[in-house]
């Protein structure tokens, strides 16, 4: 059997006394009782961590990772996610010491190089995007849409227009648009898209008074679409006293075909870990700079990086800067990757990302729309949407075409999202994916196509061939089981009750 | 471009069957001026010149490798084991999506569960998340946490927390209806209890400790969470994750919710990120906890399978109602810090926090004994002490520097009027003949 | 889908049992079965006020979390406490052993404005949700 069936925890392969690490043994104090700290700071629980040598953990581990899908292993349609290729190069740069070995409170003329890191990626994010200036500190997309959002306030609040409410989202829109928006307590307001999934500019223009504060979009939009009336949004919006906040989430469809500045956004935050190729590591760490136009500059976060002659300086001039919203300068590490990834591919390689992640996804759509049926039936940009509704009478869901999907050795497409389409399977290919990996998929789809028609019980129980089954998730929520210690609590339970906890 | 793989010629057939001559006739509707615009960017360089071109600038960057560094406040130079790379260098664990798809993503999710589990262990508390982008967010959601539990308005927040982290609170709750009020801290260096007290009533959500502190001091928090408690707030602990071996817990300081950096857990300094916020709480706020959790159950055969839970919670469904917007946790991040905590052991986190206090604890003894250096000797640390200096620090460093130390972190940044005090941090990674030096090169001052 | 008729209902889906100035609620067959497994419940504190139509707890499932309305105004008098342990009640018996909580109403004249069987009936089939 290639992959191991020994589902044990590390915690359940300890044995006490082993050991895996190499820690020096040698102690500067001859009295090792000076090193004892008084009573009351001292730990007295027990602590319950595994006892296990080196080459248990690493056959440990090692046995994990085989347990998982990845871009290096599969394909990854995910929708909005952006799964591409992630460069080994980006990788050998962040680990040179040089560069992985530095620490933040080091004065500036130590750390010259990652400075001009991060000065050269701004320059070349400004060039992208058509903004005037960035901040890189945000850790992730929802951290940029969450200094977006602050920017926003701080902007209102220093013209002294304290009316602006509310922040107008689409009904297509990401999840992490609304709760941001609550959090800083912007009342958030919902506007139905159109038969196409675009903005329905009658909605629109009802909604926008001088209560808004701003209007969230992503363009293209989550179907793929390009909100075709973008510069009459924007002249509406702005008409008004608000903001417009471009959500980057499906850049990689806009590089060298249109500007997110040009376009007449005011804030922008982009995902380098979907965008600019650093890697998801099964759920972070990721990047989410974002662009301001000139007005918004003296709101970032601090500190910026500027040129003084041939130095790289942190400056921290700004008074009304929302403050930091981070720690030190940001996910520097992810930063130099991207950074490596742009000097890859210089100025035709990056508008090659959006040529070939349009005409892959417009060619999946061609092979894919008699399949399934398509969302929307028009050229798409970088990715589609396909609808499930009609497997509904079978029982089948676009969750289960997903799932069966794994047997055929895909990952799942991003499904259920976005709301505004019944049953929706969202598919990105990205610029990454040869033809062949395309068509491959396509002749899945059409297996499971057929499997929905005559054996759906095929589709509704997928995946088979996995490290496991369809895990029960309302147990897990009823009963939530977070830690060792609570399986060994559960386990004591069974055995004092004699039957397992529902 | 090596990685794309669409050649000219599968693009003509591709575009056939899409039933257009070229692929901007997919992109109608693009107004016409704004499409195609100039982008005022270099060519690209091949991979070679990538390579020398990045080492050279890498050479202009000193380091923790090629100076001696005493540096601290935050990010912390540990010894990271050499096979904690090679678990997170696993394309299946750095390629993998966030897991959506249980099935898909056993290995993340069961290598988040374990991690989970050495956090809560070391926090000595009932549950932590997947993690945070780093320790001062981490103690941002803490704060907002405390805020929706009680349904007050107020934090109480000791201003011996890490500046950077106070900042970003204040970031963080600037145009809501939240305030942050601070109470003080005396000469050594630990909160002024009298301060506290006189800041603690009914109108605070959450009170804000971190120990050791901003200046190295182990905070004597004895009575401090019977007190909050007392008036119906929640008492909030910001650590250090690798003391805690040795250190008091925050669990058994009566902390409701724990947070911390998670960096000196295996991942290397990285000029400030990514790092690994850490977040941990007691049993009864389980539902209230921000973040991704992965939960144990079952699968449809009986099998163990691990998986995203409480969910609800989380962005992604409940939209206006979230706990928090986090959309991500530092899933790498947290690989290294689970990898590097089973390497250490329950015997190697005691063994590491034995040896940085014993380092420490050396170190301030030979400081306290020159002149023109100042150290208080009574009060408890882990790894980290202020030293005041009868020179200004910045001639101290300059001096320093000049002979390949980094001598510690200038409080004159951070504090007015402390440009002659200066924090320094030693870990296990220094040995007795590296201190010996720095002392004598201190001396030389 | 069952449909008492001897209790009152809301747009949002919330039933109401009338016992003098007691009323007890809950959520209907139709959200239950919409929401699908429930496997967590927000109940209000006992003696919090709750003001009609505006959220007094939160149902949870794997998927999703829903505002429950209160009714009418009042004082929270009782909550079911079974929830916590098997909140699945509310899929099981809706609108018996799965109520969500009891309200002192402050305002008997909320209790005429509520929606018979037949309105809530009629809702439904104008697409309340």
């Amino acid at each position: 059997m290639l992959i191991s069936p020994d589902d044990r925890l590390i915690f359940e392969k300890s044995r006490p006394g082993r050991k895996g690490s190499g820690l020096p043994e040698t102690r500067c104090l001859k009295d090792s009782a000076a090193a004892k700290l008084p009573e009351k700071f001292r730990r007295k629980q027990d602590l319950v961590f595994p006892e296990v040598s080196e080459p248990e953990v690493i056959r440990h581990y090692v046995n994990l990772s085989r347990k998982n899908f990845s871009i290096d292993t599969h394909f990854y349609p995910l929708g909005s996610c952006t799964m591409k290729y992630n460069p080994k190069l980006n990788e050998w740069a962040a680990a040179l010491e040089s560069f992985s070995a530095v620490h933040p409170m080091q004065p500036e003329e130590t750390t010259q190089g990652f400075l001009e890191v991060f000065y050269n990626l701004e320059e070349a994010l400004k060039a992208m995007t058509g903004m005037d200036r960035f901040t890189l500190q945000p850790a992730a997309g929802a951290h940029g849409e969450l200094t977006g959002m602050m920017l926003v306030h701080a902007y209102h609040e220093s013209r002294g227009d304290t009316k602006r409410r509310k922040v107008i989202v689409p009904d297509s829109s990401h999840g992490t648009n609304p709760a941001t928006a609550a959090l800083l307590g912007y009342e958030v307001v919902t506007i139905r898209s159109n038969a196409q999934g675009r903005v329905d500019m009658a909605e629109l223009r009802k909604n926008l008074d001088a209560e808004t504060a701003c209007l969230m979009l992503t363009n293209p939009n989550t179907l793929g679409l390009f909100e075709v009336d973008i510069q009459e949004i924007t002249r509406l919006v702005h008409e008004v006293g608000a903001l417009l906040y471009y959500d980057g989430a499906n850049l990689n469809a806009l590089l060298g075909v249109v500007r997110p500045g040009d376009m007449g956004f005011d804030i922008v935050h982009l995902n380098l870990h979907k965008t600019f190729s650093t890697p998801h590591g099964g759920g972070g760490p990721g990047a989410g700079p974002v662009g301001v136009k000139a007005y918004l500059v003296p709101f970032l976060p601090q500190p910026l990086v500027e040129k003084q002659g041939a130095q790289y300086r942190f400056v921290t001039e700004n008074k009304a800067s929302i403050g930091r919203i981070k720690s030190f300068f940001g996910n520097s590490g992810i930063l130099l990757r991207a950074y490596t990834y742009i000097l890859t591919l210089g100025r035709a390689g990056i508008i090659k990302i959006s040529d070939d992640a349009i005409l892959n996804a417009n060619y999946l759509k061609e092979k894919l729309k008699h399949v399934f049926p398509v969302a929307v039936d028009e050229p798409c940009m970088h990715e589609f949407v396909l609808t499930l509704k009609k497997a509904k009478d079978k029982g089948i869901h676009a969750g289960d075409v997903g799932k069966r999907l794994l047997d055929y050795g895909f990952h799942a497409p991003t499904v259920h999202f976005p709301l505004v389409v019944e049953d929706a399977l969202m598919i990105e290919p990205t610029e990454s994916e040869s033809r062949e990996t395309l068509d491959r998929f396509v002749e899945a789809m059409k297996q499971i196509a057929r499997e929905v028609e005559e054996t759906p019980d095929l589709v509704r129980g997928a995946p088979w061939t996995l490290p496991i089954g369809r895990p029960d998730e309302v147990r897990a929520a009823r009963n939530p089981v977070l830690t060792y210690r609570d399986v060994v609590r559960e386990k004591e339970k069974v055995c004092r009750e004699g039957a397992p906890i529902a | 471009m090596h990685y794309q793989p669409v050649t000219p010629e599968d693009k003509e057939s591709m575009l056939q069957e899409c039933g257009v001559a070229k692929l901007d006739d997919l992109l109608r509707g693009i107004p016409a001026k704004l499409f195609r615009p100039k982008l005022e960017m270099p060519e690209a360089l091949s991979e070679l010149e990538i390579q020398a071109f990045l080492r050279e600038l890498g050479a202009r960057n000193k380091t923790a490798q090629n100076m001696l560094s005493f540096l601290g406040g935050g990010s912390y130079d540990h010894f990271i084991p050499s096979a904690v790379s090679s678990i997170t260098g696993r394309h299946e664990f750095y390629t993998a999506y966030t897991p959506y798809q249980p099935e898909a993503s056993q290995g993340t999710l069961q290598a988040i569960f374990e991690f989970q589990s050495m956090i809560a262990e070391l926090m000595g508390l009932d549950v932590s998340n997947a993690s945070h982008y780093d320790g001062s967010t981490s103690l941002a959601e803490a704060a907002l946490l405390a805020l929706r539990q009680t349904g007050r308005r107020k934090i109480l927040l000791s201003a011996a927390v890490h500046p950077h982290y106070r900042e970003v609170l204040k970031t963080y709750l600037k145009g809501t209806l939240y305030t942050v009020e601070e109470f003080g801290f005396d000469g050594s260096g630990g909160y002024s209890r009298e301060k506290f007290f006189d800041g603690l009533n009914e109108d605070i959500a959450g009170v804000i400790f971190q120990t050791p502190n901003f200046f190295g001091v182990l905070e004597d928090l004895e009575g401090i969470a019977d007190a909050v408690h007392a008036v119906g707030a929640l008492l909030i602990l910001n650590v250090y994750p690798l003391s805690l071996g040795v250190v008091r817990s925050p669990g058994e300081w009566g902390a409701d919710v724990a947070v911390g950096e998670g960096q000196s857990l295996g991942i290397p300094l990285q000029f400030g990120g990514p790092y690994l916020g850490l977040f941990a709480t007691t049993r009864a706020l389980v539902r209230r906890v921000p973040g991704r959790l992965a939960g144990l159950t079952e699968d449809n055969k009986g099998r163990r399978a691990f998986c995203l839970t409480l969910q609800a919670r989380e962005q992604h469904i409940r939209r206006e109602k979230a706990a928090s917007n986090i959309c991500t946790n530092q899933a790498l991040c947290a690989l290294a810090a689970c990898v590097s905590m089973a390497l250490l052991g329950k015997s190697g986190m005691k063994q590491v926090g034995e040896l940085n206090r014993d380092r420490a604890v050396y170190l301030r003894e030979k400081i306290s004994e020159l002149p023109g250096f100042k150290v208080d000797l009574n009060v408890p640390i882990f790894n980290e002490f202020v030293v005041g200096s009868a020179k200004p620090f910045t001639q101290i460093q300059s001096a320093m520097m000049a002979k390949g130390f980094f001598p510690g972190i200038g409080l004159g940044d951070f504090y007015e009027g402390r440009g002659h005090d200066f924090l320094v941090c030693v870990t296990e990674t220094k040995t007795k003949e590296q201190l010996d030096r720095f002392v004598e090169a201190l001396k030389q001052c | 889908m069952s449909l008492p008729q001897e209790l009152k209902y809301t747009k949002t889906h919330e039933w109401a049992r009338r016992a003098g100035n007691r009323v007890t609620v809950g959520i209907t067959d139709y959200a239950q079965k919409e929401i699908s497994d429930v496997v967590f419940v927000e109940l209000p504190k006992s003696n919090a006020p709750v003001t009609a139509g505006k959220p007094a707890a939160v149902v949870e499932s794997v998927k999703a979390a829903f505002d429950i309305y209160a009714p009418v105004s009042g004082q929270v008098t009782a909550v079911n406490a079974e929830l916590e342990k098997d909140p699945g009640l509310i899929n099981q018996d809706a609108y018996g052993r799965g109520f969500l909580f009891e309200i002192e109403m402050s305002q008997p004249s909320d209790w005429d404005a509520l929606l018979s069987a037949e309105g809530y009936e009629q809702a439904l089939k104008q697409g309340a949700h």
